[in-house]
């Protein structure tokens, strides 16, 4: 499959002016059509509201008072804004070091995988040598592996290393990643030659090239990939919860977990706690919408 | 370079004596192999050494502390012929299949009603995009909540409708498909983005045609628009069946495995058998992690060999 089918445009519903308004403008609203479009508001508000309901319920039972929560029918709606909660679940377990852990975490393995993907995506653009292509399938085959084939020897050699319960061991795996390389990959592809063989004549070394030129040139690539690996493995759990032990190493969401098992199994303090861990990627996927799309669907090859 | 200017005479393109050339080309091969070391690197020691060390250790007992002490040869793989451990295929299969068919439908339902939107059409795909903000564990959480048994949101909401309440983890035939749909759930919106990008990618005159040619509503959808989308229903399908093999997190917050194994998915197993038991059977697990590579593999090809015959290229 190329990735560029299904790369394709941006969705643009909303820019693509909608080509029924132009065959519309003549026509009378009849019955049908206004009951037609009655069932199409209908049928997408029964989905809607299934599909919103927990994103409400998160921030809404966050702010409950702990026995609004608990009674029962449980109430939908908060009698005011309550902040025991959101300071209950900050006292039970240590968030706000899981909240630096993950960010630490997430932070590294992002910034590792740009440099690591730029570089590698380079070298099969723009430098010539053998096995290129064979070296690029090989890349391409790391994506099918699942990582939880390699969980078990993972964690033996970083425990040997005695890197468990450390931030080396939680993100020593992860520091590069070959769907970032083949997306990085698309994109340089897509630079004007000619810009690149005029650097080169005026003597530009390709280190230079590629962080000067090149890289200020990719940021729309940079920001789908480095969005996406970010939300990735900020919402990592698998990893994080077999090689770390102490709560101090801890991410938030291994936290989280503990919060459920936690001496007082409080609905309220899950829902703060859940509310506070997702405020981040949130505003990304609400922010930053465009680029994550775009890094989604890329994925196409995958 | 296309037109033979100033430019082209001092391009790299023919000058250049052949030894200056050559030692060119070595040093271009080398800074090559330089930029990819670090991926390399990562590569090898993260995943390839791995996947040959899962199976030296899928073919050793080990003691108690997960240390390889005995060679067991296939052992581990012919002990996979129970009941139990085909009872956790089946569940892995079921849940699978509980997870991508809904997933993928509604993924499709919605954004084909959300073509039929003219005003606010942006605004209502980000909102059934909001999910995939969600973590596997902030999910989990949240849906513990909806399904605890003492005070269930969910059955609170079934009560004031006045219909029966669901023991949504506690039974042995629903916890599964409650974890379903909370998968379901996580997943909606990147499906939704997935398939509206798609929808955003078809040629407009497509549309125009098929409605000269009369076709509208449902009909248009299904005969034009779920055809154009082949090749982003596709990619959903197969991204989603992978995910879905390797599902864990909200297993561990939901059901831990339980009631009765009845969560029990093969990743789960394997988990089980390496970390949750503090018996650290990395032999055992390991001879499953391969059967779960395989699994992925085998899914992998047959849908890009079945399916992609059927997919229509834009």
């Amino acid at each position: 499959m190329s990735a560029a089918s299904v790369l394709g445009s941006a969705p643009s519903g909303a820019r693509n002016p909608d080509p029924r308004r132009t065959t519309r403008t003549g026509r009378r609203y009849d019955l049908g059509h206004v009951l037609g479009r009655v069932l199409l508001y209908l049928m997408l508000a029964a989905l809607l509201v299934p599909v919103l309901f927990p994103v409400y319920y998160v921030f809404a039972g966050a702010l409950m008072e702990p026995r609004e929560l608990s009674s029962f029918p449980p109430q939908l709606a908060p009698t005011g804004l309550h902040p025991d909660n959101l300071l209950g679940a900050l006292n039970a377990v240590p968030l706000l070091r899981m909240y630096t852990n993950s960010l630490v975490m997430a932070g590294i393995i992002t910034v590792s995988q740009l440099l690591t993907s730029a570089l590698a995506a380079y070298a099969f653009v723009f430098l010539r040598f053998r096995g290129s292509a064979v070296v690029f399938a090989l890349f391409l085959s790391t994506l099918m592996i699942p990582g939880e084939a390699t969980f078990i020897p993972n964690y033996l050699t970083l425990s040997g290393w005695g890197l468990s319960n450390t931030y080396a061991g939680l993100v020593l795996p992860f520091l590069a990643y070959a769907f970032g390389t083949f997306l990085l990959r698309q994109s340089f592809r897509q630079f004007p030659r000619e810009l690149y063989d005029a650097a080169r004549m005026d003597g530009m070394g390709h280190l230079r090239f590629l962080w000067t030129i090149l890289l200020p040139l990719s940021k729309p690539a940079l920001t789908a990939v480095g969005m996406y690996v970010f939300i990735t493995s900020w919402n990592m759990y698998f990893w994080p919860l077999i090689i770390t032990r102490s709560t101090e190493m801890q991410t938030l969401q291994i936290g989280l977990n503990s919060l459920k098992t936690g001496e007082a199994a409080n609905p309220g303090l899950l829902l703060a706690g859940a509310a506070l861990s997702v405020i981040p990627t949130l505003a990304l996927v609400i922010f930053g919408q465009r680029f994550i799309v775009r890094g989604l669907t890329a994925g196409a090859v995958k | 370079m296309t037109s033979g200017t100033a430019v082209a005479d001092v391009h790299p393109q023919n000058p250049a004596p052949p030894r200056r050339r050559r030692r060119e080309r070595g040093r271009e091969a080398t800074l090559a192999w330089a930029f990819l070391a670090p991926s390399v690197a990562v590569f090898a020691l993260f995943l390839a050494y791995p996947l040959g060390r899962t199976v030296y250790l899928s073919m050793h007992g080990n003691d108690i502390i997960g240390r390889p002490n005995r060679f067991v040869g296939l052992s581990h793989f012919a002990e996979m012929a129970t009941p139990e451990f085909g009872g956790v295929l089946l569940t892995t299969l079921l849940f699978t299949l509980g997870v991508v068919v809904p997933g993928v439908v509604g993924a499709l339902v919605v954004v084909l009603l959300l073509e039929g939107v003219i005003r606010g059409q942006r605004l209502l795909r980000g909102a059934f995009a909001l999910p995939f903000a969600f973590s596997v564990a902030s999910a989990s959480v949240i849906f513990s909540v909806f399904y605890s048994p003492g005070n269930s949101v969910l059955n609170g909401i079934l009560y004031r409708f006045g219909l029966d309440q669901v023991p949504w983890l506690t039974s042995q035939e629903m916890a599964l498909w409650s974890v379903c749909i909370t998968t379901v759930w996580m997943n909606l919106g990147y499906g939704v983005l997935v398939l509206a990008a798609g929808i955003g990618s078809i040629p407009k005159e497509v549309n125009e045609a098929a409605r000269i040619d009369g076709a509208t509503g449902v009909r248009l959808a299904w005969d034009v628009t779920v055809p154009m989308l082949g090749p982003q229903l596709f990619f959903l399908i197969v991204i989603s069946t992978i995910n879905a093999l390797q599902s864990f997190g909200q297993i561990h917050i939901l059901t831990g495995g339980g009631p009765v194994g009845s969560t029990t998915t093969l990743v789960y197993s394997i988990y089980q058998y390496a970390f949750a038991y503090g018996t650290s059977d990395f032999g055992r697990a390991s001879a499953q992690a391969l059967v779960l590579l395989v699994v992925v593999l085998v899914c992998t090809a047959i849908q890009f060999g079945v399916l992609e015959r059927k997919v229509h290229y834009a």
